[in-house]
């Protein structure tokens, strides 16, 4: 019983991560209608960026996540200007191929920078401890949960309080009325392409805490899709409460399944088994709109 | 397209021919005859890298047909690819079959499981179908590995030299014209599969799904028999690649071959027979320059230049296509031809 209490508690910090990684592909998807595949990606550059700002920059930890930040900022505008403009209102298979572009080209200058080596910075994040009974929580969870959490109440709080949260709203519900109401909804793909990167850039440091930057981390990117599935592709909430259950599923899964399979792995497998499930039995995820077709 | 002058076209069979006059026929025999020549004055090395871009041509034709003409995208292609590979790889090196049954039976193999995960595609489009087809490629490299007593899971499998009759493949010319004849006979059949009335059907899926529904076009069959059709052609590259290297291991299928793939079809012009050969072909060259170069740089500047050199330039070559030429190369390949056509009268744009 403690062993799966364990499982479901570092599962639900986990899943908190990942959905705060989903969020940045919702977002995206919501105010530009752009599947970015890409998404892991920045959490591969969020990885190595912490890396590098706490340590050989030795910086401390508050201005490491500011720099991080920064440098996400400006990584997402330079994307959108540069890579997404040019392809507005493109079909839809140019734009995924495009940001699949995008993605191997950060993947090759993660490898030119960092030399796809693992670097390890665990232990340079605060520490807390927590003990519930007989279920330890383990430290990086619990920076991962708080800043999530964190993270998670500032986006809604810049969606529902400030102009520009406005008017990403009032895009991703309607296109064509915002540009006619004077908006300008190139600003808007840029903001959202924006906080996708920062999202991820955090998300990125987060995981890097837990296990090291190495290359592996774009995979994340790929649970991220699994949360984004199964949540339903347009629905925030929807992302949060499926990252924790994708993140629960997959400890138990792995804690469970792996000592009886020969090869193991099965963490690695889990996202797609749900994926293909969700595909197969319900394509619009648990809180996504169905859209429906009319001849 | 242009055609010649004097060249016209009076009936539908006229216009749906593949070649329009004596001069093409000629110029392609004259190309064909080159192909077959190629072992005569070509290197080792040249014959593997042709070689390479057969196999490749070959898959890309089997995308074309899914992806290009039917429009149902799939990031699954080198998944699809392994399941043909392994199955004939298993069927010679444990069961002893020879290998002109196993290579076909490989590409059955790779249709069915084409068929398996071509079955969310009755519900799902675009991006989702993407998501589903990327799981697909993950969920099958998994099973290989983990049926670890039949395949040989990580550690791969060796496979005795491909024979057919009492022929030898073992030679790199042989296995060169193995290649050639399968991606020509490939290029035929693909040629004329879209122009048969599945091949209309899948263009009109393609277009628009609800409107071909409407006009009696059964989405289920047809979308079925795209993924079917395209599965196959994976499964005989998959196939072939494997029996090259006479060893299947997983790593011959890595999931960026999958996008690759996608990469190539779009360089070389999606929903475009010719297209498919042309950006196959490129981006292969593109492959063995980033080779060549690839050492030079990581002694120049770092040892990680060349892996890094490689993600590179193949994103910035697929950013490149889809911003600049998204008909691709087929389309620069036909204004230049025009341009030729009309000289003089060709007019600079």
């Amino acid at each position: 019983m403690t062993f799966f209490l364990q499982l479901i508690v570092t599962g639900f910090a986990q899943g908190m991560v990942y959905a705060l990684i989903a969020i940045g592909f919702v977002i995206i998807l919501k105010c530009s209608e752009v599947f970015n595949i890409a998404q892991g990606h920045f959490v591969l550059i969020g990885g190595y960026l912490g890396y590098t700002f706490l340590v050989p920059f030795h910086m401390p930890i508050w201005a490491a996540l500011a720099a991080a930040i920064a440098t996400a900022i400006v990584m997402g505008l330079i994307i959108e200007r540069l890579i997404l403009r040019p392809l507005l209102g493109e079909p839809v298979l140019a734009v995924i191929m495009v940001t699949i572009a995008l993605a191997t080209i950060l993947g090759g200058l993660a490898t030119l920078i960092w030399g796809a080596e693992y670097k390890a910075y665990h232990g340079l994040l605060p520490t807390i401890t927590l003990n519930v009974g007989e279920i330890s929580i383990p430290s990086e969870s619990l920076i991962g949960l708080i800043v999530s959490v964190i993270c998670v109440a500032v986006l809604m709080l810049l969606f529902r309080y400030t102009k520009i949260g406005l008017a990403m709203r009032a895009t991703a519900e309607d296109l064509q009325v915002v540009q006619s109401m004077g908006i300008r909804a190139t600003t808007v793909y840029a903001v959202s392409w924006a906080i996708a990167c920062v999202v991820g850039v955090i998300g990125g440091i987060l995981l890097g805490g837990v296990s090291g930057a190495n290359m592996d981390l774009a995979n994340v990117g790929l649970k991220a899709f699994a949360v984004v599935l199964l949540g339903g592709v347009n629905s925030i909430g929807g992302a949060i409460v499926a990252g924790i259950i994708l993140g629960m599923l997959e400890n138990i899964a792995a804690g469970y399944l792996d000592p009886l399979l020969p090869g193991g792995g099965l963490a690695q497998v889990f996202p797609f088994i749900v994926m293909i499930i969700v595909l197969i039995f319900k394509p619009h995820g648990l809180f996504g709109l169905a859209r429906i077709e009319r001849v | 397209m242009g055609l010649s002058t004097g060249t016209f076209h009076e009936n539908y069979a006229q216009d749906m021919a593949i070649f329009h006059s004596r001069p093409q026929w000629g110029i392609m025999a004259v190309f064909v005859v080159f192909l077959f020549a190629c072992p005569l004055f070509f290197s080792d090395r040249m014959l593997t890298i042709l070689t390479m871009m057969g196999i490749a041509v070959i898959s890309v034709h089997g995308l074309n047909i899914l992806t290009g003409y039917c429009g149902q995208i799939s990031m699954g292609h080198a998944g699809f690819m392994a399941v043909g590979g392994y199955t004939s790889a298993v069927l010679c090196a444990k069961l002893g079959w020879p290998f002109w049954v196993a290579l076909p039976t490989g590409a059955l193999a790779a249709g069915i499981a084409g068929l398996i995960f071509g079955l969310p595609s009755l519900k799902i489009k675009g991006f989702y179908l993407i998501m589903a087809t990327i799981a697909a490629h993950f969920i099958i490299i998994w099973t290989i590995i983990q049926l670890r007593s039949v395949t040989g899971g990580p550690d791969g499998l060796s496979i005795p030299r491909p024979m057919i009759g009492p022929i030898s493949l073992s030679s790199k010319a042989s296995y060169f014209y193995l290649t050639l004849i399968l991606a020509c006979l490939g290029t035929l059949l693909a040629k004329n599969i879209i122009r048969t009335r599945a091949g209309r059907a899948f263009i009109a899926i393609r277009d628009n799904d609800l409107a071909a529904e409407v006009m009696g076009i059964s989405l289920w069959s047809y979308k079925l028999q795209a993924f079917f059709i395209g599965c196959v052609y994976a499964g005989v590259a998959g196939s072939l690649l494997i029996h090259y290297y006479s060893f299947a291991s997983t790593d011959q299928f890595p999931f960026f071959d999958s996008v690759w793939y996608l990469g190539m079809l779009i360089v070389g012009g999606m929903g475009n027979t010719t297209g498919a050969i042309f950006g196959a072909v490129a981006l292969r060259l593109l492959d063995e320059l980033v080779t060549m170069v690839g050492p030079i740089l990581s002694a120049a500047v770092a040892p990680q230049a060349a892996a890094s050199l490689a993600l590179i330039s193949h994103g910035l070559i697929i950013i490149i296509f889809l911003i600049f030429e998204p008909r691709g190369l087929a389309h620069s390949w036909e204004m230049i031809k025009d341009y030729f056509r009309l000289w003089p009268f060709s007019r600079e744009e």
